[in-house]
């Protein structure tokens, strides 16, 4: 083994030996520290985790999205507009959808209702996400109420219940047949709710959305492109709640390294006075600080970091969930992909680490230079 | 062999508490003798044994430490160093292998056991642990410390402390030992044990330098020598007897 | 009493170590689960196409924080011109900004 080696080792010693003397208060301090680290770890790991899972899944949107507005609200589509839609250059299919939102009094839960394009339900049978199931104790072959715009109980069977894990996309989803679905929101007939298109050459994109809105001025075209970014947004540190997480802790670490670096006490002054008095160097002093420092930091930042990880891939973030669900009587139960930027990780030890270790190093600065004689003296 | 030349320390210098510490100290101590600093307190005996031990630079004059060989330094033609106006780092060297140091109040850190304690002035060398443990147990042995060995310092009884200052000092073998009032805190007995020490290091062939106006030190049989301070000078040298 | 064999940074060391290894096994653990779910990955892309569907199914609260991509841009305040965003979850669900 090195001298070298040997040397931070034994300067490691000391270091851990004089934590020691102030166990309790080290301690606190590196839970208080750990705790920081896991919760803006968790709530780093589960954004990433979500921008990662809708930028994955919202692929297979629609490419583009058309909705009528009036008075500047979203309005039912006349399906004379999915005839001019059809005929502009380069849409290469287009189809009206017809969705909606159901609110069930009952349980004071929102549904969405969707008639799929493709093998959409008989009429008088539905199928259901999980999360509709959970909420209202249905199974296949179950019976479900809802009721009509026309004031009336209308009745379905439960054909199926959508994929377990499909439940972050589908979780509030009832999958009805279009009969059924004109017949329970009363509908008029002619109308869709909005139209998606498919485009021949996807760099085409915005030339279509300005071709439609010129042919169609008060409908409002949404990109594929654009609905993916609603996520990068929501789930962006630098917009909405997510900023005000990060300000706090923030803060916290700023308040330990303050701590720290807000001057030695007349003790340490004296120690480091004795340390160099028995032939400790101005860097085996200074190492010394460096380890005080790394310790707790370094310490406090794996703990938080794997507890971090555990609870949000492996309790699918139980902590966070209450405040994701909000108001939300219906949430999806759902374990997200593990996923982790390299680049804020390492911003998060980054943050962690180096603060507080320079905090611990420059306040004993002078005392590690001056000759000891001075030091023990003042 | 130390030798001083016209060393001054002055306080505060150029401010209204200016003060003279020492004036004009010329002296040179002998290897393998135990020298004695006798005078009152305020004669200025702490700040000469500071710089004596270059934990403190004089603010005039020349010190010299013969038969000291640092790595990176060239010898002067004489043999040995002129430490005066040495780098910081260089000072630590000398004061690591060269110099133990006993301190009036002890200074042994708090809240640290009596073994980390006395292995302390060997950590930053990078010896292997096992080597230093070695050592450290072989002091405690002789200071008949071993039963105390995890005990924290604050524990200790005043000759207990005595002892493991005193075997901090030796712990990296050094060729001086410097000795501020070692016996201000001890009884006649303790007083007595310490001189016992101290022969015994000067039957090794080390060196011994000692500030103390307790007559229980300075008339000692081993002491080689009694330098009288008064003032920030020396005013008097003589053998034990006188 | 002898002094303790077992040096106090190597515990430390031991502790760090055993962080490291944790996180490797994490690492192997995120990427293990990764491939077992790209099958599922995929069955619910399929459904996302099939369905058109245009949003993840993560605040149901109200409409325009269901379909956040699909909401107006004056979504909270449908109702009436005084119904200020009341959803807690409106401060995180924003509508898509055009660039």
């Amino acid at each position: 083994m090195g001298k070298g080696l040997q040397r931070q080792l034994h300067i490691l010693d000391f270091t851990l030996a004089a934590l020691r003397r102030r166990m309790g208060r080290n301690f606190a301090l590196l839970l208080v520290y750990t705790v920081v680290v896991f919760f803006l770890g968790s709530v780093m790991f589960f954004t990433q985790a979500v921008k990662r899972e809708a930028s994955q899944l919202l692929n297979g949107a629609p490419e583009m999205v058309v909705q009528k507005l009036l008075a500047g609200r979203h309005e039912l589509i006349p399906a004379a507009y999915l005839e001019k839609i059809r005929e502009i250059r380069g849409v290469g299919s287009a189809h009206g959808r017809l969705w909606g939102y159901y609110y069930d009094q009952v349980i004071g839960a929102n549904y969405t209702l969707i008639v799929p394009e493709v093998a959409p339900p008989e009429p008088g049978r539905i199928s259901i996400g999980q999360g509709v199931a959970r909420a209202r104790q249905l199974a296949v072959g179950d019976l479900m109420t809802l009721r009509g715009a026309d004031g009336g109980q209308h009745l379905f069977e439960i054909k199926q219940l959508l994929a377990a894990e499909s439940e972050l996309v589908s979780a509030d989803l009832i999958l009805i047949s279009a009969a059924d679905f004109a017949n329970l929101f009363g509908q008029p007939p002619g109308y869709f709710t909005d139209i998606a298109l498919a485009v021949r050459n996807p760099n085409e994109l915005a030339t279509i959305a300005a071709k439609v809105v010129a042919i169609l001025p008060d409908t409002r075209p949404i990109s594929r492109e654009e609905m993916a970014r609603t996520y990068e947004a929501v789930f962006d540190w630098r917009g909405g709640v997510l900023i005000f997480i990060l300000a706090t802790s923030l803060l916290a670490f700023a308040i330990f390294a303050w701590e720290k670096a807000s001057g030695l006490s007349g003790e340490e002054k004296r120690e480091i006075g004795i340390l160099k008095a028995i032939g400790w160097e101005t860097s085996d002093v200074i190492l010394l600080k460096f380890w005080e420092g790394l310790v707790v930091s370094l310490s406090a930042f794996l703990l938080g970091s794997i507890l971090a990880y555990l609870h949000v891939f492996f309790t699918g973030a139980a902590l966070l969930a209450p405040a994701m669900k909000g108001w939300s009587v219906l949430y999806p139960d759902f374990g997200f992909t593990p996923f982790v930027d390299p680049a804020q990780l390492f911003a998060l030890f980054f943050l962690a680490v180096v603060p507080y270790t320079v905090a611990t190093i420059v306040p004993s600065w002078r005392a590690a230079t001056v000759d000891p004689a001075a030091v023990m003296r003042s | 062999m130390i030798e001083l030349k016209q060393i001054s320390k002055v306080f505060n210098s150029g401010q209204a508490n200016e003060y003279t510490a020492l004036e004009g100290i010329s002296l040179s101590v002998q290897p393998g003798l135990v020298t004695v600093l006798k005078g009152a307190s305020g004669s200025g005996k702490t700040t000469l044994l500071s710089i004596l031990g270059c934990m403190d630079r004089p603010t005039s004059g020349r010190i010299r430490i013969a038969g000291l060989h640092l790595p990176g330094l060239p010898d002067d033609p004489e043999g040995g160093i002129e430490v005066t106006g040495l780098p910081e780092r260089f000072l630590t060297e000398v004061r690591r292998r060269h110099f133990g140091f006993i301190f009036q109040q002890f200074h042994l850190l708090k809240g640290i056991s009596v073994l980390e304690n006395i292995m302390l002035p060997a950590y930053p060398i990078g010896t292997e642990h096992a080597v230093l443990l070695e050592r450290a147990q072989h002091l405690l042995g002789i200071f008949d410390l071993a039963r105390k060995s995890s005990a924290k310092v604050e524990w200790l009884s005043g000759g207990e402390a005595q002892r493991v200052a005193i075997a901090r000092a030796l712990m990296n073998d050094p060729a001086v030992i410097i000795a501020d009032e070692p016996t201000a805190h001890l009884d006649s007995h303790l007083s007595r044990e310490f001189m016992g020490f101290i022969a015994r290091l000067k039957a090794e062939g080390k060196t011994a330098i000692i500030a103390s106006h307790d007559p229980l030190v300075y008339e000692a049989a081993v002491v080689d020598r009694v330098i009288t301070m008064r003032d920030g000078r020396i005013e008097g040298e003589g053998t034990a007897e006188s | 009493m002898p002094p303790s064999s077992i040096r106090k940074s190597g515990v430390f060391i031991a502790f760090i170590g055993g962080c490291g290894l944790v996180v490797l096994l994490l690492a192997v653990h995120a990427h293990s689960r990764r491939l077992a779910d790209a099958l599922p990955l995929s069955r619910n892309l399929a459904m996302v196409g099939n369905l058109g569907l245009t949003d993840l199914c993560l605040f149901t609260e109200a409409r325009y924080t269901r379909n956040p991509s699909q909401a107006d841009f004056h979504a909270p305040f449908q109702d009436h011109p005084l119904a200020l965003d009341h959803f807690p979850v409106g401060s995180l669900a924003t509508q898509p900004h055009r660039r």
